[in-house]
């Protein structure tokens, strides 16, 4: 019964964005008196993301236990191919969608705010909606291709909006870097899409978790392919150098795409193949790896710079990281339960970058109004943004009793029985501490930074603090921000830990155990040294307060002069790591410029010669050929009659005489 | 088909026939008038009507009259578009030689 009530309304919560995108795109476009009505265009978008939010919570709360897939229609069919546009609901996407629409409406909610007075207002909420409507296709649907639909549709959106202000030229460029970067990735996808077809002949989810013994051949092939496709999403190395151009978007869809959904979509997409990855230890491991690799680089780049957003960038980066780091030992539900927390608290946090720079925007003398060099003393003219931004850098930094402490502590515990049965795990774990610590430090450094000591824009300015509409979205998430976490309490506590036991891992989804069944080493591991956790809780917690203590202090102490000791501290790495590495300089030395050659020289030859040349021979051809012929049109229409008349005698005596 | 076969009077209509037909069909390869050109046409026509009611009235079989009919209908019709499209290429060039007609040549 509850069940067919979920089938029916299961199309809304899919149709409903993209009837919000097409009704206010197509509005926009047709009738340019639609365009200044802000707030019925604010209005429609948000409805069409809060409805669907309302829809998923009424379904996660009647939710049974089993797994409901609903087909809408066939899309196409042919031998053993047959594809159709049916979705899943399952433990798993239902917390998606939740996470996808639930900080989805508030960001829109924002905003209405945020966005006021653009000109290009319905066609920003065109493409969010449509953002929307693409990532719950891809953790709604339930085969390989819709997913894959959803995985390009959000791809796509995140161009748009990474230049939705594409008059600047660096902005343009952004998007197209993430475009490019992102499409190296979904090649592996296909790639590995189309190995997964040719063995076991289907591409939905439930097929793939029960055959992954038919897989056997690409046992290490399938799981890398897609590892690589989510390098290319989930912004990891190699491919994680779009993320932070990224910001050069609007900062409400840094604060959707690039921090809370679209980037967790590569972890969504290996949590729900992760029978795959369980059966290729070596992949898992360079997941690992990869992961704590990135982690740390991003975090060290973090230290070093100076521009609010790509602070948060890098951090996002970091954090992805650490949720890599937790799929590579096997933890596939803490990797999940970080991707809730992190949406929450990272969400919460580019809101409140969003809000400074609006505030910054509107002060006279700041050049470049997302530099926290020209910051500082904010909290006293906008406490909503100071209160929320300080309680979700508290949440990211892990202090204890809020949501990042316990989902980081529960990675940082996975990585450490995970080195029970693979010691290269305790190495990894280490770095990953380190790691946190590095987050508490660059992320206590921005908000002091920003919101606390000296004011060091021009004196008598008076940034104002945002409208209700963008600070209570930030209050909402700050909420989650703290609560979020007791959805997932210590091991130790001996109380349930509601995500994993109660939700995620249950009866009733793929794999043989559960939902998302986990590393079962790891896991007994977890069981057999039990009591090693009493001794990882208290350094995690202890690691996270000190730090956090330690740079308030320090910043207290120095001011911006801080940041000369810390490049005193790390010496010649620090211009490294003022330079991202040069990372990007790698890419335009080793992959753009030998390209750029390539293509000029011998790529432009055989254009010119062998493509063109075939065309220009065609046409040639034709020409002549049509020169000799034309001589026929002689204008006389006796002519024409007469080799008509001829025509016909021959016919006839070819029939007459033979 | 086994001409002697057929009956003197038979042969003689045939024969009628075949000469309006070649001489319609000269008519219209080698005069360049258009109004003549399109009276050569209607020569053939009537040529081939002849021909038909000849082999109907042979196998005692209506088809062929009937045919006929059509076949003039046709030509009633032909010769009003003809007609007028000849007047009209009249009152554009004062002339319905069909050789001034010659535009889409190369």
């Amino acid at each position: 019964m509850v069940t067919d009530i979920m089938v029916a309304f299961l199309p809304f919560i899919i149709l409903l964005p993209l009837i919000g995108s097409i009704i206010i795109g197509l509005g926009g476009m047709l009738f340019p008196s639609f365009r200044s009505q802000e707030k019925l265009i604010g209005a429609i978008g948000t409805a069409m993301v809060a409805l669907p939010f309302i829809i998923l919570v009424y379904m996660t709360a009647s939710f049974e236990g089993s797994a409901i897939t609903f087909k809408l229609w066939s899309w196409m069919r042919g031998g053993d191919l047959d594809i159709s546009f049916s979705y899943l609901l399952d433990q798993l996407s239902l917390l998606m969608g939740l996470i996808v629409t639930g900080v989805g409406s508030l960001i829109h909610v924002y905003s209405i705010g945020y966005m006021h007075g653009d000109k290009g207002y319905y066609k920003f909420f065109a493409y969010l909606n449509l953002f929307i409507f693409a990532m719950l296709n891809l953790i709604l649907g339930d085969n390989m291709v819709v997913m894959f639909l959803g995985w390009e549709g959000v791809g796509l959106c995140s161009y748009l909006l990474i230049g939705f202000w594409y008059t600047d030229m660096l902005k343009a460029k952004a998007a197209q870097k993430a475009f490019v970067a992102n499409r190296i990735g979904d090649f592996a996808l296909m790639v590995a899409m189309f190995l997964i077809f040719t063995t076991i002949h289907s591409f939905s989810f439930g097929e793939i978790g029960a055959q992954v013994e038919a897989l056997a051949d690409y046992r290490i092939w399938i799981p890398l392919l897609i590892f690589i496709a989510a390098t290319g999403k989930s912004a990891q190395i190699p491919l994680f150098v779009w993320l932070p151009d990224a910001m050069a978007g609007p900062t409400p869809v840094s604060a959707l795409i690039h921090a809370a959904t679209m980037v967790t979509s590569g972890i969504y997409l290996i949590a729900r193949v992760s029978p795959l990855f369980l059966a290729a230890p070596e992949v898992m491991l360079l997941i690992g790896i990869i992961a704590c690799l990135t982690a740390l680089i991003a975090a060290l780049i973090a230290i070093a710079q100076n521009d609010i957003k790509k602070i948060l960038a890098y951090s996002t980066v970091s954090q992805l990281g650490f949720m890599f780091m937790a799929l590579g030992v096997g933890a596939f539900t803490t990797a999940i339960f970080h991707v809730m927390t992190h949406a929450f608290f990272k969400a919460c946090l580019f809101l409140g970058s969003g809000s400074v720079i609006h505030a910054m925007e509107h002060v006279e003398g700041v050049k470049d109004p997302q530099d926290i060099r020209t910051m500082g003393g904010l909290a006293k003219h906008m406490p909503s943004t100071s209160k929320t931004f300080w309680i979700s850098t508290l949440a990211i930094a892990g202090i204890p009793l809020l949501s990042g402490f316990f989902s980081k502590d529960e990675i940082l515990a996975s990585l450490f029985f995970g080195g029970y049965t693979e010691p290269v795990y305790w190495g990894i774990w280490g770095i990953a501490l380190f790691t946190a610590m590095l987050t508490a430090f660059y992320m206590t450094r921005v908000a002091y930074l920003t919101f606390n000591g000296m004011e060091r824009f021009p004196k008598g300015a008076r940034p104002h603090e945002s409208p209700a509409v963008m600070t209570a979205p930030l209050w909402i998430l700050a909420t989650l921000a703290i609560l979020g976490g007791y959805l997932g309490l210590p091991a130790l506590l001996h109380v349930p830990h509601v995500l994993n036991d109660m939700w995620l891992a249950t009866e009733g989804g793929i794999g043989a155990e559960g939902l998302i069944s986990n590393s079962v080493q790891m896991v007994e591991n977890m069981h057999e040294h039990h009591s090693m956790e009493y001794l990882l809780l208290p350094l995690s917690a202890l690691i996270a307060v000190g730090t956090w203590f330690f740079t308030r202090r320090f910043y207290t102490n120095n001011g911006l002069g801080g940041d000369k000791k810390v490049q005193q501290l790390f010496g010649r790495l620090y211009s490294v790591m003022e330079n991202k590495f040069y990372i990007d300089e790698l890419y335009e030395k080793t992959i753009l410029t030998p390209f750029m050659l390539f293509s000029k020289y011998v790529v432009a030859w055989v254009e010119k010669n062998i493509v063109d040349g075939f065309v220009r021979a065609t046409y040639l051809g034709v020409a002549n050929v049509g020169e000799v012929f034309k001589r026929l049109q002689t204008g006389l229409v006796q002519n024409y009659l007469l080799l008509v008349s001829m025509g016909v005698i021959l016919v006839l005596a070819y029939i007459i005489f033979t | 088909m086994d001409l002697s076969s057929l009956q003197p009077s038979v042969l003689s209509y045939l024969a009628v026939s075949t000469l309006m037909f070649v001489l319609g069909m000269i008519g219209v390869l080698s005069r360049k008038n258009g109004i003549i050109i399109f009276m050569c046409i209607e020569l053939m026509l009537n040529a081939v009507n002849l021909s038909l009611v000849t082999f109907s009235k042979l196998h005692d079989n209506a088809t062929g009259s009937m045919m006929v009919f059509f076949v003039m209908c046709v030509a009633a019709a032909e010769a009003v578009v003809g007609l007028s499209i000849f007047i009209a290429l009249f009152r554009n060039k004062l002339d319905i030689d069909i050789n001034s007609v010659n535009i889409f040549k190369w």
